[in-house]
């Protein structure tokens, strides 16, 4: 997502609708796109979705596998998350090995599902101190029109809510994932003054700031994140904590009954 | 953030007095102590110890942006890499980046691309290297704390200082600047770096589980502290600005310029520097 060229003319149709409380694709501020999920979608993985917000579209599957467990929590279950931003997604994307960008997607979903306690990681334990179930969560964005922060993060969620421990691989029988919170992000651009959430990816491209919040159920904050070049101050930060809360009870249900 | 149930009971982080293990109450820092121009080759540079953190912030630039492809015609690039060295942890890191490094690195080099007048240096490059020698929390805090410092000894232009600090929840209390076994231990921790002077914030993470009006009580926190260590910033870059001083009175007169100096050198008009002394 670097070196990315946007028009002047872009820039100040975007800037001049933002400051007249309009936004390029007739949304409200706080309105996200609309949000579709399909569990399930890979057979071969032991948890997946495919999510679509707006037209930005992203693969989540969760692989489940027998490993060792850390040393300092020899009786839970190992949670790691990887994001790929592939050329196919985005004329800006290149392959390699994980950019900044990529690396930083990875880490905020991963931040969001890891402190909200998603997972009942104890009750991913086969062997203390030996072995332990491990899920692999592989972010795979497929076409991107801004705010994969979301997007993989509702995908993320969506696939572990209908993941499988293979537990007859070991002889057992297989079990849900022990799913325990709903954690939701909800990611706010500043452009200009303006605040608006879920930006698409013209807004994105000249926001001045990004802030990525994270609420459970009790709405609670769990995560954040703020990103970009640009500041907040703390009343938008308050502003963005609200927005979060509210916008992530509707996703929230979208994704529990997706 | 490790979970509350597996700390061992004796193990308390704040006692019924409001006594953090290290003797702290909830509201105080660590002693943090600055020093600016600790490098030599580095065009700024600055030293931090916050608490057992001991870190080293320097800066070079603006200096043509490598790789060219980077090179923004209208702007400088704020390029930062925070670096953690192998014995700074009780185990040893694997040197080199890693994911955390990596994503630090980015927020550090957004947090100040707001701050440096970047419009005065097109296609250049402010490099920022932050090298943790010792840590024990809180030390992208410190290392952005420093490197605010270096980039001043650099005399890079900025509209303010940047300074950084971190609270968090330690056994259900909102608490400023937690050090290791607090972070490991306690419930959450949500560093910010902040403009002093316009109350902008330009970082801000969290991790952990605070309600909104405990997270409005620890940023109410970080932000009296930043008070605080914004002084420490500016005395550092006084002292080392007075020693410069000294230096220059004492220093021998300057050779007697020759009457004839030889004519320059013919130059190529590509090959001139960019940017002149600062």
């Amino acid at each position: 997502m670097t070196a990315e060229v946007i028009s002047e003319l872009m820039r100040e149709h975007i800037n001049r609708l933002a400051a007249s409380g309009k936004r390029s694709d007739g949304r409200v501020f706080d309105e996200p796109r609309s949000l579709t999920v399909h569990k399930n979608y890979i057979k071969t993985a032991e948890g997946s979705a495919r999510v679509q917000l707006g037209n930005t579209d992203v693969l989540v599957g969760v692989k489940i596998d027998v490993g060792e467990p850390y040393a300092d929590t020899p009786n839970q279950g190992v949670l790691t998350t990887s994001a790929e931003l592939i050329p196919m997604a985005s004329p800006n994307f290149e392959s390699g090995p994980p950019s900044p960008t990529a690396i930083e997607l990875a880490r905020v979903v991963d931040r969001g599902i890891r402190e909200t306690k998603t997972v009942n990681t104890e009750k991913l334990c086969i062997t203390p101190k030996e072995k332990v179930w491990i899920m692999f969560i592989d972010i795979h964005a497929l076409d991107y029109d801004g705010n994969l922060f979301d997007a993989a993060s509702y995908g993320a969620l969506s696939a572990l809510s209908c993941a499988i421990v293979p537990a007859s691989k070991i002889g057992k029988a297989d079990y849900p994932l022990p799913l325990e919170h709903w954690p939701i992000s909800v990611t706010s651009a500043k452009i200009g003054s303006s605040i608006v959430v879920d930006p698409n990816l013209d807004e994105e491209r000249i926001a001045d700031a990004r802030l990525t919040v994270t609420t459970d159920e009790n709405g609670d904050v769990r995560a954040m994140q703020k990103g970009l070049k640009g500041s907040f101050n703390l009343e938008e930060v308050r502003g963005a904590i609200r927005t979060s809360q509210r916008v992530g009870r509707t996703l929230r249900e979208v994704i529990q009954q997706g | 953030m490790g979970d509350v149930e597996h700390i061992p009971k004796e193990l308390k982080l704040i006692d019924e007095s409001g006594v953090r293990l290290d003797g702290r109450r909830y509201d105080e820092l660590r002693p943090i102590r600055i020093e600016a121009g600790v490098l030599k080759k580095a065009d700024g540079s600055a030293y931090i110890e916050w608490g057992n953190n001991k870190v080293l912030a320097a800066v070079y630039g603006p200096r043509e942006a490598h790789p060219r492809h980077l090179q923004d015609p209208a702007k400088a690039l704020v390029q930062c890499r925070y670096n953690m060295a192998p014995f700074s942890v009780t185990e040893r890191k694997r040197p080199g980046p890693d994911r955390r490094s990596v994503e630090i690195s980015k927020v550090i080099s957004e947090a100040f691309a707001s701050v440096v007048f970047v419009e005065q240096f097109p296609r250049t490059s402010v490099d920022i290297f932050i090298e943790v020698l010792q840590a024990d929390a809180g030390t992208r805090c410190a290392g952005l704390t420093a490197a605010s410092v270096a980039l001043a000894d650099a005399g890079i232009p900025m509209r303010d200082l940047v300074t950084s600090c971190a609270s968090g929840k330690i056994g259900g209390v909102v608490a400023l600047d937690l050090n290791k076994d607090e972070d490991n231990f306690g419930e959450a921790d949500c560093p910010m770096a902040i403009v002093p002077r316009t109350g902008e914030i330009v970082l801000l993470q969290m991790d952990g589980h605070l309600t909104v009006d405990e997270f409005e009580r620890a940023m109410d926190l970080s932000i009296v502290a930043t008070k605080g260590i914004y002084e420490l910033q500016r005395d550092a870059l006084r002292r080392r600005y007075s020693a410069m001083a000294e230096q220059a009175m004492e220093a021998p007169p300057p050779p007697p310029i020759p009457s004839e100096l030889p004519p320059p050198p013919d130059m190529p008009e590509d090959e001139l520097p960019e940017v002149d002394d600062l």
